[in-house]
């Protein structure tokens, strides 16, 4: 006896494949959303801000008459911002993630202080900033300049760069260390010629997209109290300064008082998305690149 | 009899506790020789009362059915076992005059002496010259003229200089795996090894590949001793001098390949190597 009844069968045909094409059109919807959502997002930015956008506007100082501002301050205060985060995270973000992932014992110790760094990672940025506000400006005396700035942004996007690396490094296969020990290769030698390049890539990446989140990331520089109009250039780790979303953010309040500085916030908007484009596609490049190669 | 854990430092007290002496006497004919051998994985006994006799200049062969420990026994030979954390050992291994567990006889040594070739081919994602030229750099050798000259030596010693010798600079990988195995054991030669361990060479290889592995140890053992794990029976009654049989961790029976094959004096050998079970 047939336990597959062919009747039964071509019924049911009918309900199931409708089924399958309605589960295919709601995965595109939800697809097709996040895209409208960016669609509408860049054409209100671009339709206030791109008439705004000259060279004059790039170049310029920042002003409190709109038709005067420029962005180059912030712009340069975003760029001293990341010299200083760029070091910090790496230096100290990739040292972690090679003695957790390479010298570290397995043991309880090395599970507390990994659950430690990924629930860092979960903290919301403004408490970085109250961090960095007791500890750098007022507890070191520094001052709400670039460097406590730096130090700050560079706690909060640690942890991300902490955990990419060490995903990186978990991906190098084991016979490639394998390999360099069978030589008689120490552990640092095989750290700095096998591990290294090889997980060089997935770090860069990761690092790339910390150094991305922390040139957007708004909320603890507002804590560290960094006034809203700051007019000279800064050109070393001391000065005072702003970043380009911490101007987005104060034109766009004060835009009740002046209805050109909307357009000021769209404008710098373009450019911060602009420079994030282009630093999350050169992680993407590098990604790739190197993928090839393994 | 104590254990200990995979970490150097507990490794050397029990290798202490049993002998005060660095050195041993062993004829200059045997490389390495275990004694009451006994190595667990947490609670499974994965080695149990080893006491081999590895001949120098000739081809030991270890086979015995999967999980019999023949793979843990030649990782333990050059301590490459220790990467698993979980590992405890007891008893001695005398490498030469050499007691491994000695803290005074650093790892790094000991695998500058004992190279190793692994089952599947892992050359590094670099250039067949940086690969060939990986050992010796980091032993030290900057001198360019001098890498050179160990390469070319290492690739002949592998039989894979002539296909290799124009594409020096090209990446590893872009090599066949017959051909990436043999890059790995002229890697191996590049450190100039005493004695070559190699843990199932061939079993990612196809036939021809495996021939030439094959007849690339018979070459290689009129200047290296070497140790080769394999799960192929007629492999090791090809290639090998001596035969090691182990079963559930055991030596079951250790003499010569012939004698082995054709002569076994156990009734579990002979089970094993006529196809009974394995």
């Amino acid at each position: 006896m047939k336990h597959v009844d062919s009747t039964q069968v071509q019924n049911r045909m009918g309900t199931r494949l409708l089924i399958n094409k309605l589960a295919k059109s709601i995965f595109f919807l939800s697809t097709i959303f996040g895209l409208i959502v960016l669609v509408i997002l860049m054409y209100r930015v671009l339709s206030q801000g791109v008439e705004w956008i000259d060279w004059q506007f790039i170049t310029g100082k920042l002003s409190t008459m709109a038709e005067n501002a420029g962005v180059m301050g912030p712009l340069l205060g975003t760029f001293w911002l990341m010299l200083v985060v760029a070091p910090v995270t790496l230096i100290l973000g990739v040292g972690t993630a090679i003695y957790l992932e390479e010298y570290a014992k397995k043991n309880r110790l090395q599970s507390l202080i990994q659950t430690n760094i990924s629930n860092l990672a979960g903290v919301p940025s403004i408490v970085f900033g109250l961090l960095g506000l007791t500890v750098f400006v007022k507890g070191m005396n520094l001052g709400n300049i670039i460097l406590a700035g730096g130090l700050t942004m560079s706690l909060l996007v640690l942890p991300i760069v902490v955990v990419a690396s060490q995903e990186a490094i978990r991906a190098v296969p084991q016979y490639l260390r394998e390999a360099s020990y069978g030589m008689g290769a120490t552990k640092w030698q095989t750290v700095k010629n096998v591990v290294m390049p090889a997980s060089l890539p997935g770090i860069l990446t990761g690092s790339i997209l910390a150094l991305s989140r922390a040139i957007g990331e708004t909320a603890p520089l507002v804590v560290l109290g960094i006034p809203a109009l700051i007019i000279p250039f800064p050109d070393n780790i001391f000065d005072k300064f702003t970043v380009m979303p911490l101007q987005i953010y104060y034109w766009t309040i004060d835009s009740a008082l002046v209805d050109e500085y909307a357009n000021l916030a769209a404008a710098a908007i373009v450019i911060l998305l602009l420079l994030l484009f282009a630093m999350n596609s050169i992680a993407v490049i590098i990604r790739n690149k190197f993928q090839k190669r393994l | 009899m104590s254990t200990m854990t995979g970490k150097d430092k507990k490794f050397t007290e029990v290798a202490q506790n049993k002998e005060n002496d660095t050195t041993i006497n062993t004829s200059n004919k045997t490389v390495f020789e275990t004694k009451d051998l006994n190595l667990w994985y947490g609670e499974d006994h994965a080695l149990k009362d080893i006491n081999l006799k590895i001949p120098e200049n000739q081809v030991t062969a270890i086979i015995g059915p999967s999980g019999c420990g023949k793979s843990t026994f030649i990782k333990t030979l050059n301590r490459m076992v220790e990467m698993v954390p979980i590992v405890k050992v007891s008893g001695s291994i005398a490498y030469r005059d050499k007691r491994i567990f000695d803290p005074r006889y650093r790892v790094e040594e000991l695998r500058t002496q004992v190279g190793m070739v692994f089952q599947k081919p892992n050359p590094f994602p670099k250039s067949i010259y940086d690969n060939i030229a990986y050992g010796p750099r980091i032993h030290g050798i900057k001198n360019k003229k001098v890498l050179d000259q160990i390469v070319e030596k290492s690739l002949r010693g592998a039989a894979i200089w002539d296909e290799v010798k124009d594409r020096l600079n090209e990446n590893a990988y872009g090599l066949s795996g017959g051909q990436q195995q043999r890059i790995c054991i002229a890697r191996c030669l590049a450190i100039e090894p005493d004695v070559i361990l190699m843990d199932e060479p061939t079993s990612a290889l196809d036939p021809i590949s495996t021939l030439k592995v094959e007849e690339l140890v018979q070459e290689l053992k009129k200047d290296y001793s070497i140790i080769i794990v394999t799960h192929n029976m007629q492999q090791a009654a090809r290639i090998s001098d001596k035969t090691a049989f182990f079963l559930n961790g055991e030596v079951v029976e250790f003499s010569d390949t012939n004698e082995l094959f054709s002569n076994p004096e156990d009734k579990r050998t002979e089970d094993y190597i006529t196809g009974r079970f394995g």
